[in-house]
């Protein structure tokens, strides 16, 4: 039983810490993602929700603590039974596990939207040009825009722009996929089309997701967990409809009273 | 008489239609040193920018003081080091080879932070995108920093190339026999310098506007957001 659950495991953070210079972001921080499971993280403003995402896609590195993904050491290489930091090949290799999806859409200005979703798998996966265009194709279609697939970005909006951003991403067949803010930048009538995008992902039993997000109807709706984040600590998690409606900290009573003030 | 052609005293109208093709000639001469010492800084630059963002600090660091000596010392102190230590050295180059070479090596120190601030102006999101998709290093700064960093890139060069154009003069106390040069020495055998160095300044002005018109409608070509990749 317990082991099973061990394996169930997609992500593991364990006594993790990251302080920028005197700095500490995460503090000793323990965390799991099971297989499959849909997670939302929420929290105030640099609490250090979006430094947890980079650092699962290896964008920053961690001081202290272990990190497995899909059971392997993200963050180190087992070497004659001992933990060593991990090479550039390790990191490579398990950044195969993940995708991520950005809050600024980061999508590359000077290719269509097309070469955006193949460039990746051409040069990575060592794909076809015609196998890669099928696959992309097959994405964009996911996210409804197929017809825009020989548009530069700067032709797109936001929403579209984001759109592109999931189907790169899932174009490298991630098992698990990070959104940090993926709306945050858009305007408000583009919001939606997004989040149904990813309503949709989220239906997908195999998929891990991990979303920060300050859509709280929306986290409420996809998660089997929200998790509450403030300063370097996971506060309370739970199911949605307990972190909701029934938060049993005062920190979480507090930030989410101050949503429900704005909205 | 210059090169083998005369000049014409009659008028001063006919004397300065006589001196153009003399002046062609140095004018032709000026335009190689240019084009060659742009190169050579074009090369050089990328060389030294790379040297400079070298992770080792003992490749970074010689860099770095190497193109800020470059850059604060006058380009008259480099061509003469060039010109009469080298020989000592038993490396003697011809006066335009060694005028254009340290063209090329001052302005490497100007070139290499071109390179620099082209590449840093793509913005870390772009390099984030790149490594969560993992792409190598390599194929991202081909790939994707390159491309976006060349339309910035570009036209600074350009910049630096009408520089280069305005410092060939200096190549004369090297006896290179560039348009200035050309036209000090008509000045010294006709005792009229007021001809030929006013046209010197008027071809040089004709010059910058053309290179600068030149640079700003190419910069206008070059897309914004990087050269597209289908
Ligand atoms: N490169 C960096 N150097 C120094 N401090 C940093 C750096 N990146 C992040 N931080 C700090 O780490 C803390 C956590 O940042 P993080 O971006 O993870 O917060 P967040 O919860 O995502 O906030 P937000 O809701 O505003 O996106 C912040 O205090 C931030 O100032
Ligand atoms: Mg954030």
């Amino acid at each position: 039983m317990s082991e099973s659950n061990q394996s169930d495991k997609i992500i593991e953070f364990q006594n993790v810490t990251k302080s920028y210079g005197d700095h500490v972001v995460l503090d000793a921080l323990d965390f799991s993602v099971r297989r499959g499971e849909k997670v939302t993280i929420i929290g105030p403003s640099g609490s250090g929700k979006s430094t947890v995402l980079r650092i699962l896609m290896t964008l920053e590195d961690i001081q202290d603590g272990v990190i497995h993904v899909a059971g392997k050491p993200l963050w180190h290489e087992e070497k004659n039974g001992q933990l060593m930091p991990a090479s550039e090949a390790h990191l490579r290799m398990m950044r195969k596990e993940m995708g991520m999806v950005f809050q600024q859409f980061n999508l590359f200005p000077h290719m269509t939207v097309m070469r955006n979703v193949t460039e990746a798998p051409r040069q990575v996966l060592g794909l076809s040009r015609d196998k890669a265009k099928k696959r992309a194709l097959k994405y964009l279609d996911l996210v409804g825009m197929t017809e825009h697939a020989d548009k530069f970005p700067s032709q797109l909006s936001g929403g579209q722009q984001q759109r592109v951003g999931i189907a790169r991403a899932l174009a490298m067949h991630p098992n698990i996929l990070l959104f940090d803010e993926p709306t945050s930048a858009l305007d408000p009538e583009l919001v939606g089309e997004v989040l149904q995008v990813i309503e949709h992902l989220a239906s997908q039993h195999d998929l891990t997701i991990l979303l920060v997000t300050h859509e709280m109807q929306f986290a409420r709706q996809i998660s089997d967990r929200v998790c509450f984040f403030d300063q370097g600590k996971f506060v309370e998690e739970g199911r949605p409809e307990e972190i909701f409606t029934e938060p049993r900290e005062e920190r979480t009573k507090a930030f989410l009273s101050s949503f429900l003030g704005d909205h | 008489m210059l090169f083998g052609i005369e000049w014409d005293t009659s008028s001063h109208w006919a004397f300065a239609v006589s001196i153009l093709p003399i002046l062609g000639k140095g004018l032709l001469v000026t335009l190689q040193a240019t084009v060659v010492g742009f190169l050579l800084a074009a090369g050089f630059g990328l060389v030294l920018a790379g040297l400079k963002g070298m992770r080792s600090r003992l490749v970074a660091w010689p860099a770095r003081f190497f193109s800020e000596f470059l850059r604060d010392t006058p380009l008259l102190v480099q061509l003469f080091f060039l010109y009469y230590v080298l020989p000592d050295y038993g490396l003697v180059l011809p006066a335009f080879m060694t005028g254009a070479l340290a063209l090329g090596l001052q302005y490497s120190a100007y070139t290499s932070e071109v390179y620099r601030a082209g590449i840093q102006s793509v913005p870390a999101g772009q390099l984030e995108a790149a490594r969560a998709l993992d792409l190598t290093p390599g194929r991202t700064f081909f790939a994707i920093v390159l491309p976006q960093a060349i339309p910035r890139i570009i036209p600074a060069l350009g910049n630096y190339l009408v520089s280069i154009m305005k410092d060939v003069p200096i190549l004369s106390v090297v006896a290179v026999l560039e348009v200035l040069n050309v036209a000090r020495i008509i000045g010294d055998r006709s005792f009229n310098y007021m001809i030929p160095l006013s046209m010197v300044g008027l071809i040089y002005l004709l010059m910058t506007l053309v290179a600068a018109w030149a640079v700003r409608k190419l910069d206008e070509r070059l897309p914004k957001e990087g050269i597209h990749l289908q």
